[in-house]
């Protein structure tokens, strides 16, 4: 597997101005994302994300430590034929429409004539916007302008793309399209790597994730491992033919039980009252309809990570 | 070496202008302002010609000025403030030529501009049968090389501060690029008054530094009649091409090493 994006001990200040110090944006950071991920981090606000992005698309130049992006280091002209950036709350010239928007970000490419026509043309129907190519950005939605700007960040055709936030300030119908879209770009053999606050999508999507924490990396790795390191939290089961007498002694057992029509939802604590559960269905007759193990959703472990990591601290 | 991206970026820019309200109320008030030269030389007995001169050229410099303050402050620092700035830098654009295409970009415009401007201008001396000669042309053609450098002054203004900064420092420069003889002078007067030469060397390397608008100022020759020679016309010319060109490549230089936050 070839490594796209690498870094090494980044680490990366600001100035506060004058006599109020410098801020610490990025601290050792050190990470490597290979060909074909799909790579999400994750972190509350100001955790040192969009640095981290900016630093891999050579719009700041790190204090200390190295990153390279396909081999390159960054900030590399030529490298910059090979990425595309989707930027945080991105605001484009309102004044374009969406083709010409398109089109003149092809010819920063130096593309022109026919191959730019037809690029433009399968980016607009990729995003969905191919009957508003003639209409000003300054009248597109939110989501409309998120979708334009995946596509800007795709005019090249480059072999990494980088989202900041790309689902953020999305209703569930916008966030289902951009989610479409990455792994759309994952079929095509693309690297993604964003950052996301919206971790079921994170979760869904991605299949290795780091953690983020005032710039230092709290955790990184396969998000099934992350999920899985943790033990399975519950146990839901379902079961039918269970008598109205008979719902007391589920009772006795689960955490918490929600009586259907035809069929009853378990939620049970502990592997042992599987088994207990299991034995009684046996003696009276009851039908497993549905058995479903609950682990900790990436939620919960980023919650983990970050109290733990305010715990270390203090 | 190509120059696709420079000519977007430009072409891009001069879209932007062109789309922006502030840009046509501007050049409206100018062309007003120089038809208005009409009415008010009817006030005059026998200098009707010098008024509409005068007035017409005064408010071509005047709009002009404006639009390149106005716009040319904007021309990075809102691009930064509104963050389209990160989707081109991470193209492969290097910052130099990013800066190339938005001062070309604003060159155009002011070329446009200030073409739409004489253009009004020439037309109202058509009315009063007046031919443009050569000064005439060439007063028009010097205010456009002050806008210039004018425009370059504020573009590297917006490399390195805020647009109402820039506004402030851009207007000063207009300001201070007209009173630079006056610094030679009191340069002259302090080396009789004081015996060190500290202040007046100071000065003088101020009156060297700073870009001297008085060249670019022909409206008493325009007006008086007095006809100007193409070499010294050239000489101005050339004087500020070179300024504006130096202005742009210390902003490239500036902007080259500026992180993006």
């Amino acid at each position: 597997m070839q490594v796209v994006v690498q870094t090494e001990n980044l680490r990366m200040e600001f100035s506060l101005g004058l006599g109020r110090g410098r801020m610490v944006a990025l601290d050792d950071l050190t990470l490597q994302v290979e060909s074909g991920e799909v790579f999400g981090v994750l972190g509350p606000n100001g955790s040192g994300k969009t640095t981290a992005m900016k630093v891999l698309t050579g719009l700041c130049a790190p204090t200390s430590g190295s990153a390279w992006v396909l081999g390159q280091p960054v900030g590399n002209v030529s490298v910059k034929n090979e990425i595309g950036f989707l930027p945080e709350h991105p605001y484009f010239y309102e004044y374009l429409t969406a083709e010409e928007f398109l089109r003149f970000y092809a010819r920063l490419f130096r593309r022109g004539g026919l191959v730019l026509s037809k690029r433009v043309d399968e980016l607009l129907e990729l995003v969905g916007l191919t009957r508003q190519r003639r209409t000003r950005l300054q009248h597109f939605s939110k989501g409309m302008l998120q979708r334009i700007g995946i596509a800007q960040a795709l005019i090249n055709d480059p072999r990494l793309v980088l989202l900041d936030e790309p689902m953020s300030g999305l209703d569930p119908v916008g966030r289902r399209e951009v989610r479409d879209i990455i792994l759309q770009l994952r079929d095509q053999g693309k690297t993604v790597f964003f950052n996301s606050h919206i971790l079921p999508d994170v979760e869904m999507i991605c299949d290795r994730v780091a953690i983020l924490m005032e710039g230092r990396l709290l955790a990184m790795g396969p998000v099934r491992e992350l999920v899985g390191s943790i033990s399975v939290r519950s146990v839901e089961v379902e079961l039918e033919s269970v008598s109205s007498t008979e719902i007391a002694v589920v009772e006795r057992m689960a955490e918490k039980v929600v009586v259907m029509k035809n069929y009853l939802i378990a939620v049970l604590p502990d592997m042992a009252s599987v088994d207990e559960i299991l034995r009684l269905a046996n003696v009276h007759g009851w039908r497993l309809r549905a058995m479903t193990p609950r682990r900790a959703s990436l939620e919960e472990i980023f919650l983990q990570e970050v109290s733990k990591h305010h715990h270390e601290i203090r | 070496m190509r120059f696709g991206d420079i000519a977007a970026i430009a072409q891009n820019t001069y879209k932007e202008n062109l789309r922006d309200k502030i840009l046509y109320n501007l050049v409206i008030f100018g062309l007003v302002m120089i038809g208005g030269s009409l009415l008010l030389s009817t006030l005059t007995i026998g200098e009707r010609t010098k008024i509409i001169m005068d007035v017409g050229l005064a408010s071509i410099e005047l709009f002009g000025t404006l639009i390149a303050i106005f716009v040319g402050i904007g021309l990075v620092s809102k691009e930064l403030e509104k963050r389209t700035i990160y989707t081109i830098l991470c193209k492969p654009v290097s910052r130099s030529r990013f800066i190339l295409g938005k001062y070309l970009g604003l060159v155009i415009t002011l070329f446009v501009n200030v073409s739409i401007m004489g253009i009004g201008f020439f037309l109202i001396l058509a009315l009063i049968h007046v031919v443009p000669n050569f000064t005439i042309v060439a007063a028009v053609l010097l205010i456009f090389v002050q806008l210039l450098i004018l425009t370059a002054f504020a573009l590297l203004c917006s490399t390195f501060t805020t647009s109402t900064l820039s506004a402030m420092f851009t207007l000063s420069i207009y300001v201070i690029g007209h009173l630079t003889e006056d610094l030679k002078n009191l340069a002259l007067r302090l080396s009789d008054v004081f015996s060190s030469t500290f202040s007046s060397t100071l000065l003088e390397v101020v009156y060297y530094v700073l870009p001297n608008f008085d060249y670019f100022n022909i409206k008493g020759e325009v007006v008086h009649g007095v006809s100007i020679d193409p070499a010294t016309v050239g000489s101005i010319l050339l004087y500020g091409l070179v300024y504006a060109a130096v202005l742009v490549a210390l902003s490239c230089l500036i902007f080259e090493r500026r992180d993006v936050k």
